[in-house]
């Protein structure tokens, strides 16, 4: 694998150009920008329905400047196995004759929920593709719906925080470690405020041969109720909490990322945040959910430590 | 010397078999009763360097379906099979496949849709599907299945079409029953089907395109417009294709078979392997002077309208034998008989039957009460059931 070069990158042509409709502040488009400077080959995108696939191709305009496809919802890792095998026989018959990379997004609603079967299909029959998971932990497309990413005590429309319910009751799914469970060989978890950590990872996970699953934590400011300004922000904080700890599985061996020293308080990446707010109400504080979040941090990273032999 | 070939085997072997000498560049597909042997089939082809295919062993009907639409996007031919609830699985991809244009040849091996959970034939799966933008072709035995195949790579892929297609047959009866079948030479089959020329694969990188754009109504309706005109463009394109075949094979399949019927009184519409009895029965009366005939709908998508009005013509009753229901209202078949036969000056006189639900059978004895029910012109507003128990009668069908 060649080394990251800031310069090359810069004066990379853009995949996804201007003129797109998502949302300011919205870290999907960074995503993408950021994963495709990770990226030196011809690519063919397969994109789940979601906020990026509908802001990103409204007919008669497509903001790709690559072969891109969305069928449905769910299947955004079936569609690209298809388009591997088709890529593998044709260049097995001579009909292509380049190396071509082929890249599979979804949001969390059509990687964790909806979609988790074609993927998990998808990894097990070991086609070359990456999936990368833009996980704004919610159905944005729908209007800040809850799924099985939206995590313990975020106020979704679907749990919404009531006089008697305080946002969702349950944990997220840790869907990086499903993914790692496939045996593939390579599986990562990365934030947008750190682009080399990003592109990095995709650039590994693409020129790694066989399937290859990538988490982006994702910001939604109209769901997590932040300042567009404060993507970047708010991402190193998830990191620095242990809320979203970022590490790579490379042919099922751990490797942290990052280590915070020291790690901030959940409690300051719960504050930063509207979704949440409830739980600071003056004379309703729910300091419990607020424990209960540090406490799932904490074994969770503890779990991740002892994977990664620390 | 004839380089053709006479086997034993069954409809689903035949598709098979048909596969085999396309030798289509992926077949993504997954297990269900009664259309499994053509996957199976397949991949133990693809195991044994029989195709250069890519076979993808899916983890559901949804994701073969899917995977076949990204495949043929790509630019690859692409051919699956499924049954039943497998095709209702597949039901949100079905329009998607038609829109994107997207040439699959798929084996629809007929069954009952659950519930209560049956194994046998009748069309309730495929039609759900009448809507979904795909041709639908019905056949009556393996060797018109074999043929049909070959045929509808061609109509799928040629650029006035770009439609996908069911080739449809009947589970068990067709699928599972050996017969004689003539098959023509591998090397025949391949230079009738040549290679696919796809318009705009999505693996050409110099020149992308975006497939499943979002599209609101300032556009939406024009591009099923123009779906609708691949679809109107079906039949002549057929029908120099099916001639050309017939050069090959000695057969030829019109999209309604006509079967005595030109000068008969009374006729029976049906679709796919219960025809063949009711063939017979059109013999039997022949020859006791009734002026019986029968006309087999082997397109149900897009139904030759005009075709059938022309032979159901001047017909003084005409009864149609639905193997599938729409509760609630008209039955497929029987709903499309009505529509094309209302422009008639001349009234023809319908009697809609619904019959083999869940695999029941269809007798010689069933075909003559109906011819009887239009000769004694018993006509009833609802439809007739034909072989249904009703209270208190002994299954002898059981």
């Amino acid at each position: 694998m060649s080394a990251l070069n800031i310069k090359e990158m810069i004066g990379k042509k853009r995949t996804l150009t201007q003129g797109h409709r998502m949302c300011p502040g919205c870290g999907a488009p960074t995503a993408i920008r950021q994963a495709f400077m990770g990226i030196d080959y011809p690519v063919v995108v397969v994109s789940a329905t979601g906020c990026m696939e509908v802001s990103t191709t409204v007919y008669p305009y497509s903001a790709w400047n690559v072969p891109f496809m969305h069928i449905a919802f769910e299947n955004a890792a079936a569609g690209i196995s298809g388009v591997e095998a088709a890529y593998r026989v044709l260049r097995k018959k001579g009909k292509i004759d380049k190396e071509i990379k082929f890249v599979a997004f979804g949001g969390d609603g059509g990687t964790y929920d909806i979609g988790l079967q074609s993927l998990s299909g998808a990894l097990e029959r070991g086609h070359d593709f990456t999936y990368i998971c833009y996980n704004n932990q919610g159905y944005m497309n729908t209007g800040a719906q809850r799924s099985s990413a939206t995590p313990l005590g975020a106020n979704a429309t679907t749990s919404p925080a009531g006089s008697r319910s305080s946002g969702k009751l349950q944990r997220a799914k840790d869907l990086t470690e499903i993914a790692a469970a496939h045996n593939i060989p390579y599986v990562a978890q990365t934030s947008l405020h750190n682009p080399f950590d990003v592109m990095k990872k995709v650039k590994r996970a693409v020129e790694t041969p066989g399937p290859a699953f990538v988490n982006i934590l994702t910001p939604c400011p109209l769901f997590w109720k932040i300042d567009t300004s404060e993507q970047a922000n708010i991402c190193k904080l998830a990191v620095n909490s242990k809320f979203w700890p970022v590490y790579e599985v490379i042919d099922g061996k751990y490797y942290l990322s990052y280590e915070p020293k020291p790690p901030a308080a959940i409690e300051e990446f719960l504050r930063a945040q509207g979704r949440y707010s409830h739980l600071f109400k003056k004379g309703a504080e729910r300091f419990d959910l607020v424990a209960d979040a540090q406490r799932d941090a904490d074994e969770n990273w503890e779990k991740l430590l002892a994977k990664c032999m620390r | 010397m004839s380089d053709k070939k006479k086997i034993m085997t069954s409809g689903n072997l035949a598709f098979a078999e048909a596969m085999r000498q396309i030798d289509p560049d992926v077949v993504a597909a997954y297990p269900i009763t009664p259309s499994t042997e053509i996957p199976m089939k397949f991949a133990e082809f693809a195991a044994n360097g029989k195709v250069t295919s890519e076979y993808i062993a899916v983890e559901s009907e949804h994701s073969a379906i899917s995977a076949c639409v990204g495949a043929s996007v790509a630019g690859a031919r692409v051919m699956t099979a499924s049954s039943a609830n497998g095709v209702a699985l597949m039901h949100e991809i079905f329009p998607i496949a038609a829109s994107f244009r997207a040439p699959i040849v798929f084996g629809l091996v007929n069954r009952s849709l659950g519930a209560p959970v049956n194994i046998h034939c009748d069309h309730s799966d495929s039609m759900p599907e009448r809507d979904s933008g795909w041709i639908q072709i019905y056949c009556e035995d393996a060797q018109e299945v074999y043929d049909t195949v070959l045929l509808s790579v061609r109509l799928a892929e040629d650029s006035r079409v770009l439609t996908p297609v069911f080739v449809c047959q009947d589970g068990f009866i067709t699928s599972h029953c050996y017969e004689p079948l003539e098959l023509l030479s591998d090397e025949t089959v391949k230079k009738f089907v040549g290679e696919r020329k796809a318009l705009y694969p999505l693996l050409d990188t110099d020149n992308p395109v975006s497939y499943g754009s979002f599209t609101m109504s300032e556009y939406y309706f024009e591009i099923k417009r123009s779906q609708m005109e691949g679809m109107n463009n079906v039949l002549p394109v057929y029908a120099e294709l099916a001639a050309e075949l017939e050069k090959e094979t000695g057969r030829y399949y019109p999209p309604i078979e006509s079967y005595r019927a030109d000068d008969a009184d009374y006729i029976i519409l049906i679709m796919s392997s219960a025809s063949g009895v009711v063939k017979d029965v059109v013999d039997e009366l022949r020859e006791d002077g009734i002026k019986a005939g029968a006309l087999r709908v082997r397109f149900f998508r897009p139904f030759p309208r005009k075709e059938l009005a022309a032979l159901a013509k001047g017909k003084r009753g005409a009864a149609v034998l639905d193997r599938s229901a729409s509760i609630g209202g008209t039955s497929p078949l029987a709903a499309e008989v009505r529509s094309a036969l209302y422009s008639l000056e001349e009234h023809v006189p319908v009697q809609e039957y619904i019959f083999g639900l869940g695999g029941r059978d269809f007798y010689a004895e069933d075909a003559h009460s109906v011819f009887d029910d239009l000769i004694k012109g018993r006509y009833t507003e609802t439809p007739r059931f034909i072989g249904l128990l009703e209270k208190d009668d002994k299954n002898e069908r059981a």
